[in-house]
């Protein structure tokens, strides 16, 4: 390397939390006008890393240099000090707060705020014009989507003449079309000499912008590595700690009678806005129906009347007998008990209670099962040791079912309610973003589950924002747009590009 | 009714509205910040018997109102302390705060006084004496104006005039001012201000100092102004009927002035008409007295629009990644 100091870089970073070793004695080294990924399964240390660097949290041990010299960062606001700028997550704004609210919240100029507001204003287009970066100043956060809520977050930093900028998980809210865009404003970025620090366990994403790329596994850095001298293979393996299958391996599927059939559902919401229009569909047994979609186009309302969430007008058969859609049996019992399982879109919101313990949350929904009963009392004995035997077969980490929901990590979060789910060898098996926030590892042994459970001759309805599972997983594929169903294709007649469009609303070519 | 009934209602609805302004005003500092506080009525409540006690014994009005908000301030202290730095619950230690107050009261009162829980009555300069306000004497014979100059905006005490002057001040303080963005911020998103180099406990603890300071003023008003000492729970739900102005004001100072006056008016109604008769039935005193107290149910009950309250309300700030 030549004889430029590197932006970042840390020395035998450690931090605990309690018995848990988050971050091992990590060094690092990020040089100046580049983009520097940092790869790992969740749970692996990066966030904890990264707050390390951001203040947020306070090394154990370790050295921080922020451009070659030694740098304390306490705090959030030193951070700051140093020119490091954060993008988390979640994002961190007031929600009925302007855009211009937002970017100048702490770095205000004086008390009063009419000046600052104006000095922000003219800064917030000179950022627009340099990286193109365009948001409307005075548009009221909660009003604006996810995308343009990610650029205040950038322009927040680039406000506070920040110079290294770290992001993590970024393209996780984002769809296909803003994530390119939001490549494009990072390209530009490191074109004007920011340096700056990708968090992300999704692999394209590091292959397509990164110029170095750090592996992290159980708290260690395990790798350092040019991008364009390594392969996503090759960088999975270092991630997982074994080879890992990328491509779903799957047999032809052998469609069977038709098990759901849909006719004509309508849903209205109570702001009387109309979620489903006239969606009509059907799957056979040893079928897996992908829908595709943009977030907030009905497929989320359409997983809700099937698993008796949500009330609604049509006709839905299931093995040619036909499902109540608004009166006493439209409820979610009803529809386990005729062998509907349903996967939901937000585990930590409708498939888990997090404060419950694992064998309690393994219980819900299937609590009324006479195996788990004792006369009017719950056999928790036998919950306990189903749940164990589950998380076995399931390879839940840790199998330990007296550990409260929250304390897994999102891939075996999700371990849990797919196994409670699938383990019941439904007839139609609902799954909403079965791998959203979930690891690889645990996103190849999801998918082998899905498949192998359409093997076994279920219908399987799949929900998901993420193109490459919908095309890799599904048998068929519909895609939803504005509460309709554009149409239908198969897998290897189509690919992401006539997808996009469906999705966006545009019908290429007759449905 | 003739003219000078209606002014006399509405001044006795200014002088009544003024505790639940300030209190409302007080609520709203706190809870804007995210901390939410039952306690107004317990802080208001000691202010009341410290300051009714201090100007007792000086025989300054003055010294009473600093005693008062010197009380307020130990409760809210107490509030910060349990709800921020130990992120306990909030309503919890907000009823604490009410019940502290509510006993401590009268019994230090009995302790010192020795008549009955109460203090002694004030006068002279241990009361706020009314201030004509320059040329109210001369100006009332013009008609219409001069009437509604001398009666209704002059001839209040000092603590009034202040207590309007805080809703200016207020909104000023939140909208314009860096100090009024960031009180705003902690109480929708704790995380935003955190990460943006702000501390949210020092944020809170000044917000809740703030409110303390205003429900001094509150209850030195009731027990040195609006009556002529302090009585056994003389704030008679004047905290709650502020919240529940708050909610009605949507977090706002200009609404909660016209919230508070309007409860003022309910008040001063019940106060002047003791039963109204209709010819064929006759409204009931305790009708009349029980309205504002109704009003505050139907508020509350979320009968009147959508009122979002602060996001963060209530809730402990924890880092979180």
């Amino acid at each position: 390397m030549s004889d430029v100091a590197p932006a970042i870089e840390l020395k035998g970073i450690s931090k605990a939390f309690g018995p848990v070793q988050a971050n091992k004695d990590i060094s690092i080294r990020v040089m100046p006008g580049t983009i520097h990924g940092i790869i790992g399964e969740n749970g692996a240390g990066k966030s904890t890393l990264m707050s390390i660097l951001y203040g947020f949290y306070k090394a154990d041990k370790g050295e921080v240099f922020i451009h070659g010299k030694r740098t304390a960062i306490p705090d959030s606001q030193a951070a700051i000090a140093a020119g490091i700028g954060m993008v988390f997550q979640h994002f961190k704004l007031v929600e009925n707060f302007t855009v211009l609210e937002n970017v100048i919240l702490g770095a205000e100029d004086g008390r009063l705020l009419r000046p600052s507001l104006a000095k922000a204003r003219k800064e917030l287009k000179r950022l627009a014009e340099d990286y193109g970066l365009n948001v409307d100043p005075d548009a009221v956060i909660e009003e604006i989507g996810v995308g343009m809520q990610q650029r205040v977050e950038i322009l927040k930093a680039l406000y506070r003449q920040a110079d290294i900028l770290i992001l993590d998980e970024p393209t996780g809210v984002l769809t296909p079309a803003e994530a390119n865009q939001l490549f494009r404003i990072l390209d530009r970025l490191r074109a004007e000499g920011k340096t700056i620090v990708l968090i992300t366990h999704k692999l394209r994403e590091i292959m397509e912008i990164t110029d170095t790329v750090s592996v992290m596994r159980r708290g260690q850095m395990t790798a350092t590595v040019k991008t364009a001298e390594t392969s996503p293979e090759q960088l999975a393996e270092l991630m997982v700690g074994r080879k890992v299958l990328l491509r779903v391996d799957k047999a032809p599927a052998k469609p069977g009678a038709v098990v759901l059939d849909v006719q004509g559902l309508n849903v209205t919401d109570e702001k009387g806005v109309q979620r489903l229009k006239d969606v009509s569909l059907s799957i056979r047994a040893g079928e897996i129906l992908g829908i595709a979609g943009v977030a907030g186009n009905g497929q989320s309302e359409l997983l809700e009347v099937l698993g008796g969430m949500t009330r609604a007008t049509g006709r839905i058969t299931l093995n040619g007998e036909e499902i109540d859609l608004t009166g006493r049996h439209s409820d979610g019992q009803s529809r386990r008990a005729r062998g509907i399982a349903h996967v939901p879109e937000d585990r930590q919101r409708e498939g888990l209670i997090m404060d419950f313990f694992a064998w309690e949350n393994v219980a819900f929904g299937y609590h009324r099962d006479p195996a788990y009963r004792r006369g009017v009392l719950m056999d928790n004995a036998a919950l306990q040791e189903d749940t164990a035997r589950k998380m076995e077969k399931f390879d839940v980490r840790p199998p330990n079912p007296w550990l409260t929901a929250k304390n897994f990590s999102g891939g075996n979060q999700q371990k849990i309610v797919v196994a409670r789910e699938i383990e019941r060898n439904p007839t139609l098996l609902l799954v909403g973003q079965p791998t959203r926030g979930v690891d690889i590892g645990a996103i190849e042994f999801i998918h082998n589950q899905i498949v192998a459970l359409r093997d076994q001759g279920a219908a399987v309805l799949l929900v998901s924002v993420e193109l490459d599972e919908i095309l890799s997983l599904s048998d068929r594929i519909a895609v939803m747009f504005d509460g309709k169903i554009m149409g239908e294709r198969l897998p290897g007649q189509t690919d992401a590009g006539e997808l996009g469009l469906l999705m966006a609303g545009m019908n290429g070519r007759a449905a | 009714m003739d003219y000078m009934t209606i002014l006399q209602i509405l001044d006795s609805t200014v002088r009544l509205a003024v505790p639940l302004l300030l209190a409302c005003l007080a609520g709203l500092y706190s809870e804007r910040a995210g901390i939410f506080d039952i306690g107004l009525e317990g802080k208001m409540l000691a202010a009341a018997f410290f300051s009714g006690a201090v100007a007792a014994v000086s025989g300054s009005a003055w010294l009473g109102l600093l005693a008062g908000m010197g009380a307020s301030l130990v409760l809210s202290a107490l509030h910060g302390l349990a709800s921020i730095t130990f992120r306990g619950n909030q309503l919890i230690s907000g009823v604490a705060v009410n019940f502290l107050a509510a006993g401590m009261t009268v019994v230090v009162a009995q302790d010192w006084f020795k008549q009955g829980g109460r203090t002694p009555s004030l006068s002279g300069a241990a009361r706020f004496e009314p201030i004509t306000l320059p040329g109210a004497e001369a100006l009332r014979d013009v008609p219409i104006l001069g009437p509604l100059y001398a009666e209704l905006i002059s001839g209040h005490t000092s603590l009034v005039y202040i207590a309007f002057a805080c809703v200016p001040l207020t909104w000023w303080a939140l909208y314009r001012t860096r100090f009024g963005l960031r009180l705003r911020a902690v109480g929708e998103n704790p995380a935003a201000v955190d990460t943006a180099g702000v501390s949210v406990v020092g944020l809170r603890y000044a917000a809740v100092a703030i409110c303390g300071v205003l429900c001094g003023i509150a209850g030195a008003y009731l027990a040195t102004a609006l009556q002529a000492g302090f009585v056994k729970d003389m704030t008679a739900g004047r905290g709650y009927i502020a919240l529940a102005a708050l909610i009605f004001a949507k977090w706002r100072p200009w609404y909660a002035l016209l919230a508070t006056l309007l409860f003022g008016l309910l008040q001063a109604i019940a106060l002047r008409y003791q039963n109204i008769d209709l010819g064929a039935i006759t409204i009931p005193v305790q009708v009349m007295d029980a309205l504002p107290y109704i009003l505050t149910v139907v508020i509350l009950a979320g009968f009147v629009g959508k009122a979002i309250p602060p996001r963060a309300g209530g809730e402990p700030y924890v880092k979180e990644r």
